[in-house]
């Protein structure tokens, strides 16, 4: 049977995405967020899992606002990206898990979750930024994925509870794979940040040490805050926050947090990473 | 929607992409999500009047364009991850873009965000 090893929170910021091709990752701007890393590719590489899902959401390369699905899972055997408008170098395509994702989608239907299901989809800098930043460093990305994209660009956006729900739904589906896979699971995205607006640039370093503890302990206390009390709380951006909640969903009830980071500002955003573990 | 609307007033210098919002910035976020492609980019600087044109834009929306000003973009029914693309256009990012809506310069911008860590 499938297993659920552990969860990993990232960032996604495309300036990420620059750096790393760059390699800037030792200069004093990025070093403090990329030194984060390391204890996390050592922990992949000791429990190498076979799939990543990725919870992440669109920021308008895959999906414009004709049809915006709330929930879409990727069902291909590969993921293209493209250079987003700015010129982003595309990366090689990521391979897929399309019986995988078939039969998470089968289980969540079930469930009353009633996923939009893609088999074309571009993924952009939400999945792709992470992708580099967990196994970048290797010649090739020893995993295969299962995207999961949010809604974050149409209000109204799914509930941080409703979110939590998918995410449990979604670990069960995992749980319930018959063949033997590592799954780690991943929400990338936030912390505070607004791009938009007189309030462009708004970080909010209390609120996101807070969620940082009580994703790990008490992730339903999140649970409880509306989706305008998160942009008033962390930006408007900082609504990403439900992928966190979505991968936070998908773990046991007790998870141990075996490493985090937090570092502002990378570009607009409070950069946050943790990695919780399945309590043994 | 209302309910929606009134809890929105509560926070400052943001608009949130809303129904209302959609539907009155439809042509320009098209216009926009085009920009993914280098080839529709190209076709942007080449003949921006005909170009906007193609989208429908409106007088607010066409205004707002020639004059590159994200407040104006939002207000005229934008979306931000769209107006991204329209950024990337012309080499500009996203503290380009923040410090153009608070009226700071880049360097006050970024220092502000670092003051935000400390």
């Amino acid at each position: 049977m499938a297993r659920i090893i552990g969860g990993i929170t990232t960032s996604h910021i495309p300036a990420i995405g620059n750096a790393i091709s760059k390699g800037l990752q030792e200069e004093a701007y990025w070093k403090p967020f990329f030194d984060g890393y390391p204890p996390i590719h050592k922990w992949l590489d000791d429990v190498q899992p076979d799939v990543a899902v990725i919870i992440y959401n669109d920021h308008g390369l895959n999906f414009f606002l004709d049809k915006i699905p709330t929930f879409a899972i990727g069902a291909a055997a590969e993921y293209q990206n493209e250079d987003e408008g700015w010129g982003l170098k595309p990366l090689a395509p990521f391979a897929g898990d399309a019986e995988f994702s078939w039969h998470v989608i089968e289980s969540l239907v079930a469930d009353e979750f009633d996923v939009t299901m893609c088999q074309q989809m571009l993924v952009d800098h939400g999945f792709t930024v992470p992708m580099s930043l967990l196994w970048g460093h290797k010649d090739e990305i020893p995993i295969r994925t299962i995207p999961v994209c949010i809604n974050t660009v149409q209000h109204p956006l799914p509930s941080p509870a409703r979110c939590y729900k998918l995410g449990q739904a979604l670990g069960n589906a995992i749980r319930s794979y018959e063949k033997d896979t590592k799954v780690v699971v991943i929400g990338t995205g936030g912390l505070s940040h607004q791009l938009d607006g007189e309030r462009a640039g708004f970080i909010n370093k209390e609120f996101d040490l807070m969620c940082m503890e009580k994703i790990v302990s008490d992730p339903e206390a999140l649970t409880r805050y509306s989706i305008l009390d998160i942009v008033k709380n962390a930006g408007a951006q900082g609504a990403e926050l439900i992928n966190w909640l979505t991968m936070r969903g998908a773990l046991s009830d007790k998870v141990s947090k075996v490493h985090s980071n937090y570092h502002i500002p990378i570009s607009n955003t409070a950069a946050g990473l943790m990695l919780l573990e399945e309590a043994a | 929607m209302a309910a929606v609307a009134k809890k929105v007033q509560d926070i400052p210098g943001t608009t949130i992409f809303d129904g209302e919002q959609a539907l009155k910035g439809y042509a320009l976020n098209r216009m926009c999500y085009s920009f993914n492609e280098a080839s529709s980019r190209e076709e942007f600087l080449k003949d921006e009047d005909a170009y906007c044109a193609k989208f429908g834009l409106n007088a607010e929306q066409r205004e707002a364009i020639r004059a590159r000003n994200v407040l104006q973009l939002i207000a005229a029914g934008g979306n931000i991850y769209y107006l991204a693309k329209f950024a990337g256009i012309f080499g500009l990012n996203v503290q380009d873009v923040g410090a153009q809506q608070t009226g700071m310069s880049v360097e006050e911008f970024k220092a502000m965000l670092v003051a935000a860590g400390e």
